[in-house]
């Protein structure tokens, strides 16, 4: 690059030194503070936090809603994208905005929503009673309340991708004698596999995360109905400051891991290529 | 061109992927959220009113939007900061970096809390420089803008890098071989080009911060009319089984983010047609 098209170099290292200056104020020392807290009383006292039984429940039921919520919006990503990627009709742009939409509703009404619906209140919710089903404040809410807050990650990330990948490969397959399904998984799922994972590691950070969403369906039962976000939250408001650390770093651990797995599939393929959007 | 037109796909699917489509939005998104909507609709305007616009519920919201204006603003001017760095300039660590600006998407939001807490309590790592200053962060609304800045910088930073990155040496070097210095190409040449995206991040960052919940109730103080935000009265009205009072909040919230979803769809449009 000539002068002409670039700074001085006192300025360019001016902002490579406010931005991470920031950086480190703003990330770095928040992530370091979650494992030094935790760590304060030593090794034991952060073993003992975890392996304390409503501790393990806690992470048992964070891996069960993550477990369930996932899969469901693969499915729904999927066919979505297949949808709107490999077919015209009117109304697309309509049905993207409405599928992004969770995204932009504070989670917290993403949970009252469920309430008002399967609460005992709600509108399902005398006939739930009669037949002894229990939505809200029990385990189903809160999956409910992830897969809302999770909805778009997959398809978002599928259906830019599939646009620019185009409709030559499939219709090759199928000129050639292949079913739907085959020409599915031995053309479609290959070309899109790196970018679903992509989608699925983001959409798995935000399912196990979740906190609004999931706080207001819950009921906060301890060993039942707390996720592991829900459980630090107890731990911190009791003052066990060690132990709500020490269940916090477990989090901050997952968004490390995911954090490395995104950007090795960006380096290795190319953020667009997994990126969709 | 007709026949082009009128070809059908060979490809199969249509019907069951697009069915499959619309009945999970419509029972997932679509249905759970006009519950709201009717069942604000049957309590009454002057019901809806005394809780959507108690003196509680103006503080909250002033609070809210308030924080959230000043936190993307701060993220505007850092996170295009960063994004420049990283599109235009070399240095060591340069990729860790660029992958740690997605944290706050991957970092569950209660652990940000508690960690910011942590930080910027009167004896924390931050907190104890700032106190002797008289500057007291947590518990206060400075809290609530700290956390927002947080979860708000990738928007920022994640919506202009690409649009950096697609602008062509070309412009430049016309604008600096007809005498220009660096600063008037930045303002005329680079900053024109980038503000559609660099809006459309701000937008972004401000509607995400509206309705945050997990990283602010921690370091927020949350006492009534003071530091206390809009989220968090939804929950409070929950927790006294007030679901009248829930749903009125909750209505002006989504109403707000509704329009804040069209000005940025409308901000994504222009951004596309500046790019093209």
């Amino acid at each position: 690059m000539s002068s002409s098209t670039t700074e001085s170099r006192l300025v360019r290292r001016l902002l490579i030194g406010i931005a991470l200056a920031f950086l480190s104020f703003n990330l770095l020392l928040p992530l370091f503070a979650v494992f030094s807290e935790a760590l304060r009383e030593g090794w034991q006292g952060y073993q003992a936090a975890i392996i304390e039984p409503d501790a393990l429940a806690a992470i048992r039921l964070t891996l069960l809603a993550a477990a369930i919520a996932v899969p469901f919006n693969i499915v729904f990503g999927v066919c979505a994208a297949w949808a709107i990627a490999r077919f015209e009709f009117p109304g697309k742009s309509l049905l993207i905005t409405l599928i992004d939409l969770p995204f932009s509703v504070s989670p917290v009404i993403a949970g009252l929503i469920y309430v008002l619906l399967f609460g005992a209140h709600g509108w399902f919710g005398p006939w739930l009673d009669e037949h002894d089903i229990q939505i809200v404040f029990a385990v189903p809410g809160i999956v409910l309340a992830t897969i809302f807050v999770t909805f778009p990650f997959v398809a978002r990330e599928l259906i830019p991708l599939m646009q620019e990948q185009g409709n030559d490969e499939e219709e090759a397959a199928l000129s050639l004698g292949a079913s739907g399904w085959q020409t599915f998984w031995r053309v479609t799922l290959p070309n899109i596999r790196w970018g679903l994972l992509y989608g699925v590691l983001l959409c798995n950070a935000r399912a196990m995360g979740e906190f609004g969403a999931v706080s207001v369906v819950s009921g906060h039962i301890r060993g039942l109905t707390n996720t592991m976000p829900l459980h630090v939250e107890i731990l911190y408001n009791e003052y066990n400051f060690i132990a709500a650390f020490a269940v916090a770093s477990l989090l901050a651990l997952l968004a490390l891991v995911t954090l490395v797995a995104k950007s090795l599939l960006e380096w290795r393929f190319g953020r667009k290529a997994v990126a969709g959007h | 061109m007709t026949i082009l037109a009128r070809r059908r796909s060979i490809i199969p699917g249509f019907g069951i992927t697009l069915g499959y489509t619309l009945l999970v939005l419509g029972l997932v998104v679509l249905i759970p959220l006009s519950a709201v909507f009717l069942k604000s609709a049957g309590m009454g305007w002057e019901a809806f009113a005394d809780v959507a616009f108690s003196r509680r519920a103006w503080a909250a919201y002033r609070l809210s939007f308030g924080a959230s204006l000043l936190a993307a603003s701060i993220n505007l001017v850092f996170g295009l900061t960063t994004a420049w760095v990283l599109v235009r300039y070399e240095f060591a660590g340069k990729r860790v970096v660029s992958a740690l600006v997605d944290l706050p998407f991957a970092l569950p939001t209660a652990v940000a809390g508690i960690a910011l807490t942590a930080l910027y309590a009167g004896n924390g790592l931050i907190g104890q420089y700032l106190e002797p200053w008289g500057v007291q962060v947590a518990f206060t609304p400075l809290g609530v803008v700290v956390a927002l800045v947080f979860i708000g910088l990738p928007f920022v930073v994640r919506t202009v890098e690409p649009v950096l990155q697609d602008l062509g040496a070309d412009v430049e070097e016309a604008a600096a071989s007809l005498g220009a210095s660096r600063w008037q190409t930045f303002g005329k040449v680079i900053f024109p080009a980038i503000l559609p995206a660099l809006l459309t991040g701000f937008a972004l960052a401000f509607a995400r911060a509206v309705g945050e919940y997990g990283s602010v109730i921690f370091i927020a103080g949350n006492m009534p009319l003071e530091s206390e935000i809009a989220p968090l009265l939804i929950v409070i009205q929950l927790e006294q089984y007030n679901y009248e009072g829930a749903t009125a909040i909750a209505v002006v919230m989504l109403v707000a983010s509704f329009a804040l979803l069209f000005a940025i769809n409308l901000l994504q449009a222009w951004s596309r047609r500046r790019m093209a």
